[in-house]
């Protein structure tokens, strides 16, 4: 390490205090002024912890691969789809789910910030929200999957899309070889956060998770 | 706004680095952050369209080199200053000195956290009819609004095919200013990987946006 990175490091070291000082002060003000309570931030911030996650989407993709029509439905209208399953998140009205086949491959971006499914998904990973995917997914998306470590055959279509509203998209992977039989939690297990946003495959039966 | 925000095709960022097991939040700060600016939101202290302007209207050098959370934390800031919310010297100093301006939808207490968990809806009732059909080629309009806008410059000036109507939505471009809802009909667009990055593109890629009405013409 050169004496410029070591500055770099100790900078950021002193940035990183400052900025948890600037945090508080803000949320003392806001408190202060009577605009939020404090126990309802920490209230946000456990139920974001807690209540939103890939398992979510997770259980609604198990369910499309054991049941047609619920596969239909969801395809045809996500949002309704969903809203039919009381044990996952509400997720609102515009929530599309998109099919992969092996023909076509799903791959979801917000190129310009960072719309993400979160009541399915939960929060984006730092990756998601960040410049290398977000400039690159729109137009070398192979690229992008190389990245992941993910290949698909030349002829598969890529299909791009690019959240610039309030819709937001679930890529419904392609159900593994080898699960003929298996239930739906079990199944539930192999589906990805990667998977559903289109820059993984779910797990394959018998590989470590 | 032509902003670096609106990142689609640039090149020299470099791989993408996915972290494994990566904990929802870094640092602490960080779903503190989070946590006010979606109780503010919630408060009716501003929409999430004029939330996302903010963070785009940093300066070009601040939004690249700031982490993600640290650019919500900016964004809130000037955000709430130029609201009327809080006084720069307030933040600066970590004390409220000025009285407070009433919320639109007062103060955020644990009651309301509930209803934060529930999305937002966008969809509004339609004021005239769609002007295009699924299957109609359209042109991304060569627009350069200085404000917010939702129409990524990648696409601007090229032709897709109208794929789906997604309804009449809010339109950010409006929201974001302040100038009202002013709902649109909202259309995913589908481009050829070609259209858009000539004929080195992959040829098997396609691409879409979700564009309002206002951003296409027929082509």
């Amino acid at each position: 390490m050169t004496e410029h990175d070591h500055h770099h490091h100790d900078h950021d070291h002193s940035e990183l205090s400052e900025i948890e000082l600037r945090v508080r002060a803000l949320e003392t003000v806001l408190t202060e002024k009577g605009y939020v309570e404090p126990a309802a931030l920490d209230a946000i911030i456990q139920a974001y912890e807690t209540k939103i996650g890939p398992h979510n989407g997770a259980r609604v993709v198990a369910k499309a691969w054991t049941d047609p029509d619920f596969k239909r439905a969801l395809l045809e209208d996500a949002s309704k789809a969903v809203g039919t399953l009381g044990h996952v998140s509400r997720v609102g009205d515009h929530l599309i789910a998109v099919e992969n086949t092996s023909n076509r491959h799903n791959l979801v971006v917000c190129t310009l910030c960072s719309c993400y499914p979160w009541e399915m998904l939960g929060l984006p990973p730092v990756w998601y929200k960040a410049a290398p995917y977000r400039s690159r997914a729109v137009k070398d998306p192979r690229g992008v999957l190389a990245d992941f470590g993910v290949s698909l055959p030349k002829d598969v279509e890529i299909r791009v899309w690019d959240s610039t509203a309030e819709t937001r998209f679930l890529v419904l992977p392609m159900r593994p070889k080898g699960t003929e039989g298996w239930s739906e939690a079990q199944l539930s297990e192999l589906v990805t956060r990667d998977s559903m946003i289109g820059t993984g495959f779910p797990r394959t039966p018998g590989a470590p998770s | 706004m032509n902003g670096v925000h609106d990142m689609g095709g640039m090149d020299g960022f470099g791989k993408v680095e996915a972290e494994p097991n990566e904990p929802m939040f870094h640092q602490r700060w960080e779903g503190r952050v989070l946590a006010m600016v979606r109780a503010l939101g919630a408060a009716g202290a501003f929409n999430i369209d004029t939330s996302r302007f903010y963070r785009e209207a940093l300066p070009p050098d601040v939004y690249l080199a700031s982490s993600y959370y640290k650019k919500w934390l900016l964004g809130l800031e000037d955000m709430l200053i130029a609201k009327g919310f809080v006084a720069r010297d307030e933040v600066t100093g970590g004390h409220a000195i000025e009285p407070a301006k009433p919320l639109k939808r007062g103060k955020f207490t644990v009651g309301d956290v509930e209803r934060i968990m529930v999305r937002g809806q966008f969809g509004r009732d339609a004021t005239a009819a769609a002007k295009f059909n699924r299957g109609d080629r359209v042109r991304a309009k060569n627009i350069h609004p200085t404000t917010h806008t939702r129409l990524p410059r990648y696409v601007r000036g090229h032709v897709g095919v109208i794929e789906r109507n997604n309804g009449c939505h809010v339109f950010p471009d409006s929201a974001a200013i302040d100038a009202g809802e002013n709902p649109q009909w909202l259309y995913t667009v589908v481009f050829d990987g070609k259209e858009l990055w000539g004929n080195d593109a992959d040829p098997t890629l396609k691409i879409s946006i979700d564009a309002f009405e206002p951003y296409l013409e027929k082509a």
